[in-house]
């Protein structure tokens, strides 16, 4: 690894985050980074989903019973709405990496549209959950 | 007086020191992870609050089992580019980058492995017996 010449002198640093106002577009970049972080811990919750399916009644009742309290459903909501996000907002990146919708009023409203999607296809899923198997019964 | 060009002089330089075949294995789960993702949405889901009994019937048949392992393994795949990607931005201590790049791809075996084995159990003995 080849050392960089120390600095003598401490050197100016940009302005960080908090300095910036958050456009939609930056707003839904990080966004998408954090979905993706969330989505990894997601791994393990489908993992043990299907670990306890294949073990047996009494590993799936547990599984049921953590997934079913208010921390279970609020962190399966999570993971619903992130791959929610990340799916749509992935859409929006790859029809970005083919060169189209890159004007700034397109990636914008793009941006607003895949936040209200993404809310809607959570919501939706779990009303669909609610209704017909009375989750929290 | 170097002879190189200037993108030799570079090549490797960055955090990551290569990408081109990363950049394109992302896009390439991606693409494969759209209707995954969407077919794991709409069915897998929807199994939320469900009994064993439903979720066992839903893994055992043959399409959604074959479906259910494709998006594990793309997923993970897509996973563990983008996850190496975060560590590349973010790790600064070369031995702490190369330590949690090598857990990175840990995770994701192991993550796999356990997955894809419940899946199989599942699917094969409702399909043997």
């Amino acid at each position: 690894m080849a050392e960089q010449a120390k600095a003598t002198r401490a050197r100016p640093l940009s302005p960080h985050l908090q300095i910036y106002r958050w456009p939609v577009t930056m707003a839904t970049s990080i966004t998408h980074r954090a979905t993706g972080i969330a989505l990894a811990v997601g791994t393990l919750v489908v993992a043990w989903w299907l670990i306890a399916a294949a073990t047996g009644a009494d590993a799936y009742d547990t599984f049921s019973m953590y997934a079913r309290s208010p921390l279970g459903l609020l962190i399966l909501f999570g993971f619903v709405w992130s791959l929610s996000f990340h799916l749509l907002n992935g859409i929006r990146h790859l029809a970005w990496d083919s060169g189209f919708g890159f004007q700034v009023k397109t990636a914008e409203r793009t941006g607003v549209l895949v936040c209200a999607l993404s809310l809607i296809a959570a919501v939706g899923i779990f009303a669909y959950a609610f209704a017909t198997r009375g989750v929290l019964a | 007086m170097s002879v190189r060009t200037p993108l030799g002089r570079v090549e490797g330089l960055g955090a990551a020191h290569r990408g081109t075949e990363h950049f394109i294995s992302q896009r390439v789960t991606a693409v494969a992870l759209v209707p995954l993702a969407i077919w794991f949405l709409v069915s897998a889901l929807s199994l939320i609050g469900a009994d064993r009994s439903d979720a066992v019937a839903f893994l055992a048949e043959p399409v959604n089992a074959v479906l259910m392992a494709l998006f594990i393994i793309a997923g993970l795949m897509h996973m563990a580019l983008g996850l190496q990607v975060v560590i590349e931005d973010y790790v600064i201590s070369e031995g702490g980058k190369v330590a949690l790049l090598v857990l990175n791809k840990f995770f994701a075996w192991v993550v796999g492995a356990a997955s894809i084995f419940a899946l199989l159990k599942i699917a094969l003995s409702r399909s043997l017996s």
